[in-house]
């Protein structure tokens, strides 16, 4: 069958973020809200996905841009581009992590038009789900990666719950890590919630990744002043170094006074279904010294309760060691 | 290629309404159901709406896009038809005729359908071709001068021998050429992050960094 031509669907452009959401509202759940579409084209191409009315956000200017806060924080409108983060001189300066999570997304060209906000809302990579199949994600009742011959090299370690999917992003650890501020506005108003709150697992809602209500748009994202300028780990590994999804990967933001470590925020992406944070290593190392004795034991405590499956016990030494690193090296 | 204006309109468009792309759509709605609809209600606000053809006031009226649009390609406006779910490559290589402009995977994972937008490098596959209006596309076809004289890096591809079978090479070019545009001496390395998105089968990586030196030297 020929997948190339996306099936038919009536598009709209609005110009005002009111106008979108009430285009969402309006059409609900035969309504889609399109930024940069990588991600968007393809469930369209494969016919998994077949809304009746899809609403491009890209013309709204108003979700575009890295603004400094008063507070010393930065706001990044949802549809900034990763390319555009990637290349602030506001974001290298004070949250570099950013820049290096933002860098690290597919390829060039996907981070010339893909949005920080889709990078964030993404959803699973999972490839029995993407497949089309009746899975739990999907509505079904049954999940075709834990099985005897499932294959879940990629899959989670911690959080299975029916779906074993992890969350992709590679921004998302590093939001965590920043603890930034998930600005939504809806048919019913607006509301900020927390980044690791932003993210759900299966077992919360297993149709979704998000706290995104259907017809709601995650507008900017608000990053406070608290971990400007510390000091930075972030590292991830994939198949490939371009295109591929993360298999780990690692954000930690830490403030180091007189050789040992004072604070600590750290997040790993790709072995649950939300960002993973690690608070079990951030209370083995703070106040300690940012030392190998450190790093060893914070990489020894952040495999605690792993629990893999058939073909991805290979991510249990390879957290360890991006844990173990990112303390050493930050 | 000369005289684009003149072709505009000539080339059939791609048949929607038979075939496989037509049964799948079928089931969800038919024509004749939508046709029914239409009797019935005389409301048009569908996809098939405006893929069968509905006036301008309708369109307006529902606040979906219009088909016309104007695109400014390799410096020139051309007027096309182009529907909602239209990536650039299909109006790039079946409307327009721009077939130096190749579709590898459909999915954004080659890098064969790279053009410029607004001297950006950007997967034409995954770019519907209604998110371009107003800016500036460049394709392969539009980086030669008006008296045929190749781009540099276009020459260096030559003379460096960079493509082996060819069928990525519009696509590494651009990408090359987005990289001169906004860094004109970069390192190999920088080449080579620029070129990451372009697969080359072939895995003539090497020549085609090569010839991105070499460019870069001569400009």
């Amino acid at each position: 069958m020929s997948k190339d031509m996306m099936a038919g669907f009536e598009l709209f452009q609005p110009d005002t973020l009111q106008g979108a959401v009430d285009l969402l509202a309006r059409y609900g759940d035969e309504a889609w809200a399109l930024a940069g579409g990588n991600d968007s084209f393809d469930w369209f191409k494969d016919r998994v996905k077949r809304p009746s009315y899809v609403v491009d956000l890209t013309g709204l200017t108003e979700l575009n841009g890295i603004r400094e806060m008063a507070d010393g924080g930065v706001e990044i409108g949802a549809l900034t581009t990763l390319t555009e983060i990637e290349n602030n001189s506001l974001i290298q300066g004070r949250y570099s992590i950013l820049a290096d999570a933002a860098g690290r997304v597919a390829s060039p060209q996907i981070r010339n038009t893909g949005t920080i906000g889709g990078n964030l809302a993404q959803d699973a990579r999972c490839w029995y789900y993407r497949y089309g199949v009746d899975c739990y994600r999907a509505g079904g009742d049954t999940c075709y990666a834990d099985t005897p011959e499932g294959q879940n090299r990629e899959h989670c370690l911690w959080g299975a719950n029916r779906c074993v999917a992890v969350s992709p992003s590679d921004t998302a650890p590093a939001m965590v890590a920043l603890d930034a501020r998930m600005h939504i506005v809806g048919p019913d108003g607006e509301r900020e919630v927390a980044a690791e709150d932003f993210f759900i697992g299966p077992d919360i809602d297993i149709e979704r990744m998000t706290v995104l209500e259907p017809g709601e748009v995650l507008t900017a994202i608000r990053i406070p002043a608290d971990w400007a300028g510390s000091t930075f780990y972030f590292e991830k590994v994939a198949d490939r170094n371009t295109w591929d999804f993360a298999l780990v990967s690692i954000a930690a933001a830490m403030v180091v006074e007189g050789g040992n470590i004072s604070r600590i925020r750290m997040a790993a992406g790709a072995v649950e279904c939300v960002p993973r944070r690690l608070s079990v290593v951030e209370q083995v190392v703070t106040g300690q010294p940012k030392n190998e004795a450190t790093a060893n034991l914070a990489g020894q405590s952040s495999v605690r309760g792993a629990t893999p499956l058939n073909f991805n016990h290979f991510k249990i030494p390879l957290l360890q060691n991006l844990v173990t690193r990112a303390i050493r090296d930050a | 290629m000369t005289d684009k204006d003149s072709k505009d309109g000539i080339y059939p468009e791609p048949q929607f309404d038979r075939g496989p792309i037509a049964d799948i759509a079928s089931a969800r709605a038919s024509r004749r159901q939508f046709i029914k609809g239409v009797i019935a209600s005389g409301v048009v606000a569908s996809s098939a709406g405006l893929m069968y053809g509905c006036s301008r006031e309708e369109v307006a009226a529902s606040g979906g896009v219009e088909r016309m649009l104007r695109l400014t390609i390799n410096g020139e406006t051309r007027t096309v038809d182009v529907l909602p779910n239209e990536t650039l490559a299909m109006t790039l290589r079946y409307k327009l005729n721009l077939t130096g402009t190749k579709l590898g995977c459909d999915r954004g994972e080659c890098g064969a359908c790279t053009v410029l937008i607004d001297d950006v490098s950007t997967y034409s596959c995954s770019t519907l071709t209604h998110m371009v209006r107003g800016r500036s596309i460049t394709t392969i076809e539009g980086l030669e001068s008006a008296d045929g004289t190749l781009h540099p890096v276009q020459q260096a591809m030559i003379d460096e021998l960079g493509p082996q079978c060819g069928f990525c090479t519009p696509g590494q070019i651009l990408s090359a050429v987005a990289l001169l545009k906004s860094n004109p001496s970069p390192t190999r390395d920088e080449v080579r992050h620029a070129l990451s998105g372009n697969l080359c089968r072939c895995g003539a990586y090497d020549h085609y960094l090569n010839s991105v030196m070499r460019a870069a030297e001569m400009a």
